[in-house]
């Protein structure tokens, strides 16, 4: 008697159908991209609202300890090179390039991607996306795109707003704890992060927010339409996106390096 | 014979579609008179709802023809497709509401997707047609308050809301108590009647649906096997109709889904 569900992307065969199938996904959502974000502007920004503005606080706050646990152990790893002074350089350069792209992709899919994928999941399992395809309204336009795009707009702005209170936390930490001088702190880092670092950051921060909100809006909207299938959906939205992620950060890395 | 044609809105032709390795449909003909009340009825399984699929262009024939006013339409671009669906008002099994917006926008939201009238015109409409429901007074519920019955009725007001010439109604006594399932058999009569339209309903339910139907196909194993106005279905003499009509539990469709020898079964070991 064979129990549950075996996972048909765990073997080879199913894991290329699984990403032929997203990429012919992503393609159908490129080419309807540009109509809605003229013809549905509204629906977008209402999605930039709940991708990014909902999920400010858990970006803020993680921010904040990201910032001021670099400040500690920045401190401490430098110290030992006596080269305290370049905590602002190391702690930016860290968290333009690596932490604060990579940390806010985690938490968006976690927050924004989980919300996504059920939400379009349920709206499947409902019959909602049949009925709008039945009203002569095209779900993809209606419901994916605008999804979509909210997710891939509102993360570069999360992550500035990660990264902007992340060296706070550290200058909070490095300064007025650990007694790095703060003009020191900040001249290090003025003169060590460069424009491309900072670009490298907002490369990063479109291609994961987009690979994350791709995956969302993938799972829900093929999602098996049952209780379980939604649940399913919004679990592998979370695995998927986190390796994605992961994954593409080297590939990147390696690319602009 | 182009006038015959004209008579017809859906002329299927030879239908034969089939889900993986199980056979649906076989052979199927059928044709759809503008302006009555067809109904499509057969045992729960025997694809009604595929048919309804089908139709609309939800799914494509593996062999045979579907047309809907006299255009093929799995031969149809999605742009064609999407015209030729706005005259085409659905009622799911379900209702399928949009569970996010009120009653209200519900039955706006075909209006509010194609076309650009404006707020006060769109409010007219609206209220006309949840007034021909009689759910004028719940225009600002949310689905999740509605009984089944109400939702029904609020999804027919946002089928019609477009004024389609086609109106296809997917089980619509499913689950409803008998004063509900009166008022949509009503309301099913009426929307034909006065609107001038062409309903299909699919339904298992044979009391119901030969109150409201003008003509009947009794589908079973992927054809037509049987079809006429109410009257003549009563009359038919097949075994298979009269099982079908009187509800009887066994009979040519058998009461037993497919299995091994029972008693073999019983006495054999357990398998792992």
């Amino acid at each position: 008697m064979t129990l549950g569900f075996r996972d048909p992307s765990l073997t080879l065969r199913g894991a290329l159908e699984t990403f032929g199938a997203v990429t012919i996904f992503f393609l159908t959502i490129g080419a309807r991209s540009p109509r809605t974000f003229v013809r549905r502007f509204r629906l977008v920004v209402a999605q930039i609202y709940n991708a990014g503005t909902l999920s400010l606080s858990i970006v803020m706050v993680s921010g904040f300890f990201v910032g001021m646990v670099l400040g500690l152990q920045g401190f401490d790893s430098l110290s030992r090179f006596d080269a305290e002074e370049s905590l602002g350089a190391v702690a930016a350069l860290s968290l333009f390039k690596e932490l604060g792209p990579v940390i806010t992709a985690l938490l968006f899919a976690g927050r924004a991607g989980t919300a996504i994928a059920s939400e379009i999941g349920l709206m499947r399992a409902t019959d909602q996306l049949l009925a709008m395809e039945m009203m002569a309204v095209d779900p993809i336009e209606r419901v994916v795109v605008p999804r979509f795009l909210g997710g891939i707009i509102a993360m570069p702005l999360l992550v500035a707003i990660f990264n902007a209170i992340g060296i706070t936390g550290t200058y909070l930490v490095g300064v007025s704890l650990m007694g790095v001088d703060s003009g020191v702190f900040w001249s290090q880092l003025h003169a060590n992060v460069d424009l491309s670092d900072v670009t490298e950051g907002i490369v990063k921060s479109l291609i994961f927010g987009g690979a994350a909100s791709l995956l969302a809006v993938y799972e829900g909207y093929t999602c098996i339409p049952s209780a379980e299938g939604v649940g399913r959906a919004t679990t592998r939205t979370v695995v998927s996106s986190a390796v994605s992620v992961l994954v593409l950060d080297y590939l990147i890395t390696s690319a602009l390096l | 014979m182009a006038d015959a044609a004209e008579d017809y809105i859906v002329e299927i032709d030879d239908l034969g579609f089939a889900r993986g390795e199980r056979r649906i449909f076989a052979g199927l003909d059928m044709k759809i008179r503008r302006k009555k009340i067809t109904a499509i009825m057969g045992p729960s399984g025997t694809g009604k709802t595929t048919l309804l699929r089908l139709i609309t262009g939800q799914l494509a024939p593996d062999t045979g023809t579907v047309r809907l006013n006299g255009l093929v339409v799995n031969e149809l671009s999605r742009e064609r497709l999407y015209d030729m669906r706005r005259d085409i008002g659905m009622l799911f099994q379900q209702g399928a509401l949009l569970t996010d917006y009120d009653v209200f926008e519900n039955v706006a939201f075909p209006l509010r997707e194609h076309t650009d009238l404006p707020e006060r015109l769109i409010r007219h409409v609206v209220l006309t047609k949840l007034h021909a429901v009689g759910l004028r007074g719940a225009a600002r519920l949310l689905p999740s308050e509605l009984s089944g019955g109400m939702g029904r009725r609020v999804a027919l007001a946002r089928a019609i809301v477009m004024d389609p010439k086609l109106l296809i109604y997917d089980e619509p006594f499913a689950g409803l108590d008998p004063i509900s399932q009166g008022v949509v058999l009503r309301l099913i009569r009426q929307m034909n009647d006065a609107l001038g339209i062409t309903s299909i309903v699919v339904s298992h339910d044979v009391e119901q649906t030969a109150t409201v139907a003008d003509r009947s196909f009794l589908l079973s194993d992927g054809r037509v096997v049987a079809s006429g106005s109410p009257q003549q279905l009563h009359a038919d003499r097949s075994e298979f109709v009269q099982q079908f009509i009187r509800g009887m539990a066994d009979g040519p469709v058998p009461f037993h889904y497919p299995a091994d020898d029972y008693r073999r079964q019983l006495l054999s070991r357990v398998e792992e």
